[in-house]
């Protein structure tokens, strides 16, 4: 875990600001999410105390300090996906998995976000579970879904 | 592959006079797949074709293709504009015109290519062909540049997408490409290219609609050694995906785009402020920048002209905010995505102190057209104040939907009636949304106003980033107006207090307004009322004294429905009535006696045990604990349940 981060943090150099946000988000394209240790340690890379760090990450939605979900959703809720009720089938994946948005569930299972425009704005509401994308997604689809796709985690 | 660029870069990139020599144009023919001998079948991959499933569709093209047709061509295009039309299929047979066709998925792949190779077409899922020149017609096929849809618009910035690889820069260069980036490095000083820029009348496409050769001006005569170019892709309203439609169709206009708008201003470093996101886009832009430095149009020395450029690619981290201009700037030193106060603008002291232009993707688009047309050719189209074109996203309740690009001054109506088509399923238009989260409400009323700049500044109405959505009657404004709020709330930075605790207050006051009450007589009754007075105060505190765009046009969707839809509002709030059935709280159902079976399926799904009834006798809703959520109109089979 943390030789990761060290050939992760060759490629940058020491004390330079500006390059601390492309920094957080390579290692958390790497490792899934920031967890203490390297916040730490990007702190005294950059010169920065740790909270500084802290503060800067949890300003925006993109950094994530618990790792994701085996299978994570996103879910579409953008004026278009909106107007064909997201709203419904986000409050259907939050009663199936038991999680809130931006969480994970404890074992370790499910994750979601919400994001505001995926680009399929004709086909709303738009889901993408993992890398497959799903259109015209009703509520009561969910339930099913989120069963096979557990079934599928548990038994691999 | 070497002697190609060798071939491009010496006969074309370089070569001197506008008209090239036949031999040259017969390679440029090719690569324009003018003349082929073979089939070629082009394919949408952008991400609006990939959700609706064009890489399966690809799949079935290829596996036919190997099969029946192995000399068949395939190649992956940008999106060509209809999103409602992926995924989009356009097959080229040597020497006849190209044909398109719509919603091809998977299935039906095999009988489509299997007409087409047999001379039989399907009418069915047939567009139109496009007419160009020196192709054969195909007799009693319409023109797609006849259908409304295409008609009615003005393709400059869009003109390429839809029609070339992204991925090629060959194909690009055969397009007229990066011929003005060459022109302007080799032949006019910063300031002239300032002024053609300034003489074309283009301005800011993000909404402010600043002229844009006079900031370039700005930041020129700043005094500075070094300066930098930032190419805001952000773009992160709801429902905006102008521009990375464009980016994923046509990344090398894009990157001329930069490089001219640098060379400008004197500026070696640009840097692309990229969406989280789209992922899609952003690795074709890198493929593109990769390829452009590959054939030395960026780096160091470009071509023997003294002149070095590099881009750079950041990802935003997510927050709305970033979008403002002092706010990226912040990001992009490694702090917090907050606003700073103006002045000093970014023109003078930007990104690290230095002279900093922040340009929309949309504008810096337009600038290799100027640059190669001259600034009267872009003045010919447009309205005086505000020439050229819009590119707008189309969403909604429309028929048609997806990017489109009209001339300025092309009236709301034009776009709704005959771009896209009129509504959906029959229903009646509600309001037309411009601007994203933070704009305002076109109704019926207003529809022939045109799209200009200052024509929509004088009615208070910001243009933003190009979002079109269309809202029909199913729609609450109430649940809309709360719903742009939240966005708003989650996404106020905090660093001011009327945006971070009037956006708070709002959103509070706009909840209780749609929610049921546990006990209409109490003072929540009042608590509500207290509230709604409050509002319009609120609401204009937030616009007089925040301190960035985003707290100061937060209140703007608010105000706008509350001026031509108060009746609404006060129904929301007299009445408890929602017209729209949208509104939960306000929902109340009963049950038919006539058509209820007394199967008990509602009654069991009820999750708050609000329906009672013994079986095979019609059941009854006690409406005091219903919560209307309304699944026992979903799961009623005999359409038994009621709204009232």
């Amino acid at each position: 875990m943390s030789t990761d981060i060290e050939i992760i943090l060759k490629k940058y150099k020491p004390g330079r600001r500006e390059e601390l946000i492309p920094l957080l988000q390579e290692i958390q394209e790497d490792s899934g999410h920031l967890s203490e240790e390297a916040i730490v340690r990007v702190g005294e890379f950059v010169g920065l105390s740790t909270t500084k760090i802290y503060g800067l990450a949890t300003f925006y939605d993109q950094f994530r300090f618990i790792p994701a979900g085996k299978v994570h959703i996103t879910i579409c809720h953008g004026t278009s996906c909106f107007l064909n009720s997201s709203q419904a089938v986000i409050n259907k994946i939050k009663e199936e998995t038991g999680v809130l948005a931006g969480q994970t569930s404890r074992d370790g299972i499910f994750s979601y976000d919400i994001v505001t425009c995926m680009g399929g704005c004709n086909n709303g509401p738009v889901m993408r579970v993992n890398d497959q994308y799903h259109h015209y997604v009703k509520p009561d689809q969910i339930p099913e879904l989120i069963k096979k796709l557990r079934y599928l985690i548990e038994n691999d | 592959m070497e002697d190609l660029k060798r071939f491009l870069t010496e006969k074309v990139l370089l070569f001197e006079s506008d008209t090239l020599s036949s031999e040259t144009e017969k390679v440029m023919q090719q690569l324009r797949r003018e003349k082929t001998n073979n089939a070629v079948i082009f394919l949408s991959s952008g991400t609006s074709s990939i959700i609706a499933g064009s890489e399966r569709t690809l799949s079935a093209i290829k596996t036919y293709v190997d099969d029946n047709e192995p000399n068949t061509e395939i190649v992956l295009v940008g999106c060509t504009g209809p999103a409602n039309f992926e995924p989009l299929i356009c097959i080229q047979l040597p020497g006849k015109n190209k044909l398109y066709f719509r919603n091809i998925i998977e299935e039906k792949v095999e009988p489509l290519l299997n007409g087409i190779f047999h001379n039989d077409i399907n009418k069915d899922d047939l567009i139109g062909q496009q007419g160009s020149k020196g192709f054969e017609l195909w007799p009693g096929i319409p023109f797609i540049e006849e259908l409304s849809f295409f008609a009615k618009q003005k393709r400059v910035v869009l003109s390429n997408c839809g029609c070339y690889d992204p991925e090629s820069i060959e194909e690009y260069i055969a397009r007229n490409g990066y011929r003005a980036y060459i022109k302007a490095i080799r032949h006019y000083t910063y300031e002239e290219v300032c002024n053609i820029i300034e003489n074309s009348g283009l301005r800011g496409r993000s909404g402010g609609g600043y002229p844009t050769g006079l900031k370039w001006k700005q930041a020129l005569n700043a005094g500075s050694v070094s300066r930098y170019l930032i190419c805001n892709a952000k773009e992160s309203d709801p429902g905006a995906f102008t521009d990375r439609m464009m980016l994923e169709s046509d990344p090398h206009r894009l990157v001329e785009g930069i490089a001219i708008a640098s060379y400008a201003i004197g500026a070696s470093t640009a840097i692309v402020f990229f969406r989280r996101g789209s992922e899609h886009a952003r690795q074709r832009l890198q493929k593109a920048i990769d390829s452009a430095r590959d054939y030395g149009l960026l780096g160091h020395n470009v071509f023997s002209s003294g002149y070095n450029l590099d881009i750079i690619i950041r990802k935003e981290p997510g927050a709305f905010v970033c979008g403002e201009e002092t706010a990226l700037i912040s990001t992009l030193e490694g702090k917090r995505g907050m606003p700073q106060l103006k002045p000093p603008y970014p023109v003078t002291t930007g990104l690290f102190g230095k002279p900093t232009v922040i340009n929309n993707v949309e504008t810096l688009m337009n600038v290799p057209m100027i640059m190669q047309n001259g600034p009267e050719w872009f003045r010919s189209f447009g309205t005086e104040n505000s020439p050229g074109t819009k590119v707008l996203a189309v969403a909604g309740k429309g028929r048609m939907s997806g990017v489109i690009e009209i001339e300025m001054g092309t009236t709301i109506k034009t776009i709704l009636a005959e771009i896209a088509d009129g509504i959906k399923e029959g229903k009646t238009l509600k309001a037309v949304q411009l601007g994203g989260a933070s704009g305002s409400f076109i109704t019926a009323e207003n529809l022939e106003l045109p799209v200009d700049y200052d024509v929509m500044k004088k009615q208070g109405i910001g243009m933003g980033a190009g979002g079109f959505i269309i809202i029909d009657e199913s729609t609450c404004m109430v649940d809309l107006v709360r719903y742009y709020m939240e966005f708003m709330h989650s996404e106020s930075c905090g660093k001011c207090i009327p945006c971070r605790e009037g956006t708070g207050r709002m959103l509070e006051i706009l909840e209780s307004v749609i929610k049921k009450p546990l006990n209409e007589d109490s003072g929540n009754t009042l608590e509500r009322f207290k509230g709604v007075m409050q509002l319009e105060t609120i609401a204009s505190v937030m616009k007089d004294t925040s301190l960035c765009g985003l707290g100061q046009t937060a209140p703007n969707p608010f105000l706008s429905a509350l001026k031509y839809f108060r009746e609404e509002f006060e129904e929301h709030i007299f009445d408890r009535r929602c017209r729209a059935n949208i509104c939960r709280g306000l929902r109340s159902f009963s049950i038919d006696v006539d058509k209820c079976t007394g199967c008990t399926a509602c009654a069991s799904k009820c999750p708050v045990n609000a329906i009672y009834g013994t079986r095979l006798q019609p059941f009854f809703i006690v409406e005091e604990k219903c919560i209307g959520c309304g699944i026992c109109n979903d799961i009623c089979k005999f359409s038994a349940i009621k709204v009232k």
